[in-house]
């Protein structure tokens, strides 16, 4: 054997900010929540604020998920990602008006099945979609991210044209399932129903992701294959079955999202999924490409961000979401919890 | 003599515009460690990532197993039973030794007697089980590489230089792994410039030059000849062993 | 002479040749060959596309650089000239002070947006001009005091530009081969003759060493970096011309329409039939862009027409006659786009010099 002494390293005393370094991300919402207090500093409408915020930031992450994914796992910028948000919005809320009877009604059971119909006939729209999508559109480009620039935005346009076709071209409003309308009041603050259904819907997908990621055997290949595609596939799996199911989950997610949103506004236009991608990729971005976790944090910083400006100063609430992705830009340059690529 | 697991026909394979495999020959025998050597740049790796398929050759013919898998895809050519620990490790970092192990066990679960031997050879492996392979040191990541293709039986493992950058007393360690290895009657195609290791694990050896096989023989007789080392790697391996 | 003219950067094929020609000859001369407002108006239109649309090449096509804030450059310039014109008062002076303060606006936010970039990879890079475009976009909606808000501002011009001002009189009896010689007249050829010069110009930094070395920066940064060239200097500075360029463009479409709003000058769509042009158009060529601004500029115009006849026609079958509603023309072209890219990935332009 070896005449070397018994490895036995001694470690450097971690300071408290060494041992905060991989949490902060996280801590920045509950941090952003109480500066949201400061200027707001009505207590009702705070809370209002915070609860529209995180809906709104669940939403988000739901339609970002997807695309950070695809990003991470096969580098494959999608530009079109907006057009199945919009898709999904509209068949959702198309298959929620044709069962007006079941949404009139005054039952919650009624209203969740109405609702979870829509949500099925959306997702299994995008997912079909999205499948198209990776054949026709996406597949002849991979590993040029110029063109891929370029052909999904061209899928976008004809996406979106083809919804004003199929639904013509006038925004559609409607009303929410009976049950989901209206308001809880807590005190002086009114906060909507559907707010905190939608905060309740988004906790649950983003734990299920979190689940399927680190507990099963694909999202271990998954999550591997966005660090190096090469030796997974050495390892005998077929990254190519990966990558299409990976982007028809992510289309799936973001049809999702659309139905949800178009729920919130209460009204759905065929440029919807355009309007919400420039969230979309602030979040990605400032998440961090290929990251679950940095696009949920991210996803609700900007949430509650739009929301605490709106309520100060409306004119500049997209502005201060640009602000926020370059302040967090320059903090980390390659987004809060960056995934670290091969090596 | 029984057939080859591994014949590897006059392949020619670029990178961009390099040529850098110009018909390359070589028979890998069933059981036992051949060795591929040479200095550096003559294309050992790009001919063992040409038979894993991360490079094509557009010329010649690779059977495994009299197979041909000259054109297959990586994870075909992988599930037909190769297992491959590359030169870089391809560790999956933000993985857990753990999850690197289950990964690389594509069939089912491990083989407890199996996870047994490998910790064995390999005690850090148990220690750091949960913790993410990025924070291993480089001898562990190099442990938990051959790990991995050991995790199920493979007809043929390709192996490129498992010895390079580590300290000498994790190189016996790796050595003695691999000769546990090839004494259970595994086949071995390894890459590996420490002619030390070469010389006590190698049955056959191959020495390359200019992207082509040079000499083909007994490891033994090699290492018996130093003017036929000095002729064939330019320099006397012997002198420039660790 | 022609060689030196057009910085040695010849069309290298005849067919090619004929049309840039023909296409130059029917703009110099659209007032006298095509008379009517709504034809001259056409021209104008083009004239002012190509110059937006080659900037836009200089940055894509030899830069490499994918940027979604190209729109907002050509609204600074517009709303440079408008703005100037509303508080200076009318006049060429106040013209000038406008374009030339947007001009290094422009040029000023890209440089801030061209440094920034060096901290980030070049896909987010795209992502982040699409959303600051965006954001200015909405703020300039916003901001009504100053900028008109989502009605935009119409502004006067000087008067020398104007209908009202005729010249000739004496000489030709205000006419000339039948088109009344006004300050529309003028205002046309201040057009024509403004962006005749920054597309001779952007020919000339294309050819020039330092659009050979943006192009190898291109093709391999890495080595260009090795070679002993400094990246970042070049993009950056790509950015900056090709912002400065835009917002000119921008504002001689101010003048000529008079008017500014951010549906005109700062709407996504704009940003996106940019991108139709330079594709179609054929990158990385400069002539691409006058055969894209051409083709889709006509289009816009035209094919609309056609459009609704083929929807007519199609009357009472499902679907088709939504298809070919003239309003869906951005469908096809969509359409073109994407087959562009995978059949034609060097354009009209390439497919005419003979390259794939």
């Amino acid at each position: 054997m070896t005449v070397a002494p018994e490895h036995a390293p001694t470690m450097a005393r971690t300071t408290l900010r060494d041992r905060l370094a991989p949490y902060a991300p996280f801590l920045l919402v509950p941090a952003l929540a109480v500066a949201g207090f400061l200027a707001v500093q009505n207590p009702a409408s705070w809370l209002t604020l915070t609860v529209s915020g995180l809906a709104m930031g669940m939403m988000i992450f739901i339609m970002a998920s997807g695309l950070t994914l695809v990003f991470g796992l096969m580098d494959v910028i999608n530009f079109g990602h907006g057009a199945f948000v919009s898709v999904g919005a509209f068949v959702g809320i198309s298959v929620l008006l044709a069962l007006g009877q079941m949404t009139g009604a005054p039952s919650l059971g009624l209203n969740l099945l109405a609702v979870l119909a829509a949500v099925l006939a959306a997702m299994t729209a995008t997912a079909t979609m999205g499948w198209a999508f990776e054949r026709v559109i996406v597949k002849p480009v991979y590993g040029n991210h110029l063109s891929q620039i370029l052909v999904t935005m061209g899928g976008l346009i004809i996406a979106e044209q083809l919804i004003i076709v199929l639904w013509g071209p006038e925004e559609i409003y409607f009303t929410r399932p009976e049950t989901l309308k209206g308001a809880l009041t807590f005190g002086d603050a009114a906060i909507e129903k559907y707010r905190l259904v939608a905060v309740g819907v988004g906790l649950v997908v983003f734990a299920a992701m979190r689940f399927v990621l680190r507990r099963t055997k694909i999202g271990l290949i998954v999550r591997a294959g966005v660090q190096n595609g090469e030796m997974v596939a050495a390892l005998g799996y077929r990254l190519r079955l990966v990558f299409v199911g990976v982007f028809i989950a992510g289309s799936a997610l973001a049809g999702l999202g659309g139905v949800m949103w178009g729920l919130y506004q209460e009204v759905i236009t065929a440029h919807m999924g355009n309007q919400a991608m420039i969230l979309i990729f602030i979040v990605v971005i400032i998440g961090g490409l290929g990251s679950v976790e940095g696009c949920f944090v991210g996803a609700l910083l900007v949430g509650l961000l739009q929301n605490y400006i709106a309520f100060v100063e409306p004119k500049l609430a997209l502005i201060s979401n640009i602000a926020l992705m370059v302040a967090i830009l320059m903090w980390r340059p390659m987004g809060m919890i960056p995934v670290v690529k091969a090596k | 003599m029984s057939d080859p697991i591994l014949k590897i026909e006059g392949i020619c394979t670029n990178i961009a515009q390099y040529h850098i495999l110009q018909g390359v020959d070589l028979v890998v025998p069933r059981g036992g460690v051949t060795m591929l050597l040479g200095r550096n740049g003559v294309g050992k790796t790009t001919t063992l990532r040409s038979v894993i398929g991360h490079w094509r050759a557009h010329e010649g013919r690779i059977l495994f197993d009299g197979q041909d898998i000259t054109q297959l895809p990586t994870a075909a050519i992988a599930r037909a039973g190769l297992g491959f620990v590359p030169e870089d490790m391809g560790i999956f970092a933000d993985l857990t030794v753990e999850e690197n192990m289950i990964l690389a066990a594509i069939s089912g679960p491990i083989d407890p007697a199996r996870l047994d031997w490998i910790f064995a050879a390999f005690p850090p492996l148990r220690t750091f089980w949960k913790s993410e392979a990025g924070t291993l040191s480089g001898g562990q990541k190099q442990m938990l590489s051959i790990a991995r293709a050991m995790a199920e039986e493979r007809k043929l493992y390709l192996i490129d230089e498992p010895t390079k950058g580590l300290a000498p007393a994790i190189i016996s360690t790796m050595a003695r792994a691999l000769k546990d290895l090839k004494d259970q009657g595994a086949s071995i195609l390894m890459v590996e410039q420490n002619f030390a290791v070469a010389k006590a694990l190698g049955d056959t050896a191959n020495v390359m030059d200019d992207g082509r096989v040079i000499w083909s023989g007994a490891m033994e007789a090699l290492a018996n000849d130093a003017p036929l080392q000095e002729q064939l790697m330019g320099l006397s391996m012997e002198a420039h062993s660790t | 002479m022609i060689r030196s003219l057009l910085s040695g950067d010849m069309p290298r094929s005849k067919f090619l040749g004929a049309i840039l020609l023909v296409i130059l000859i029917c703009l110099a001369f659209a007032p006298f060959l095509f008379p009517g407002v709504r034809t001259v108006d056409t021209a104008a239109r083009i004239c002012i596309f190509v110059v937006l649309v080659a900037s836009y090449d200089l940055l894509l096509g030899y830069g490499g650089i994918v940027s979604f804030a190209h729109t907002m450059f050509f609204g600074i310039g517009a709303y440079g000239v408008a703005l100037s014109s509303t508080h200076l008062g009318r006049g060429f002076d106040s013209l000038i002070i406008g374009a030339g303060l947007g001009a290094i606006l422009a040029a000023a936010l890209a440089l801030v947006i061209g440094l920034f970039s060096l901290r980030v990879r070049a896909i987010f890079f795209a992502m982040i001009t699409l959303a600051v475009a965006s954001a200015v976009a909405v703020l300039v909606s916003q901001i009504s005091s100053v900028t008109g808000g989502e009605d935009g501002l119409t502004f006067k011009i000087p008067r020398e530009l104007g209908p009202a001002f005729k010249f000739g009189k004496d000489l030709f009896g205000g006419e000339l081969l039948g088109v009344k010689l006004n300050g529309k007249l003028l205002t046309y050829y201040l057009i024509f003759g403004g962006s005749l010069i920054l597309f001779l110009t952007l020919l000339r930094i294309v050819n020039s060493p330092f659009g050979r070395v943006l192009q190898a920066i291109r093709e391999n940064d890495f080595r260009a970096e090795a070679i002993g060239y400094r990246v970042v200097i070049y993009r950056v500075t790509a950015t900056c011309l090709s912002a400065a360029v835009a917002a000119l463009a921008g504002s001689l479409y101010a003048i000529w329409l008079r008017y500014v709003g951010p549906d005109t000058t700062l709407s996504m769509e704009i940003m996106i039939d940019i991108l139709l042009m330079v594709v179609i158009g054929g990158m990385g060529t400069i002539y691409g862009a006058v055969i894209g601004a051409t083709l889709f500029v006509l289009a816009q115009n035209y094919l609309q027409n056609l459009m609704s006849g083929l929807s007519s026609m199609t009357e009472g079958l499902p679907i088709l006659p939504e298809l070919f509603s003239p309003d869906r023309w951005l469908l096809w072209l969509g359409v073109l786009f994407i087959l562009s890219v995978y059949f034609f990935p060097t354009g009209v332009v390439g497919r005419l010099r003979g390259q794939r």
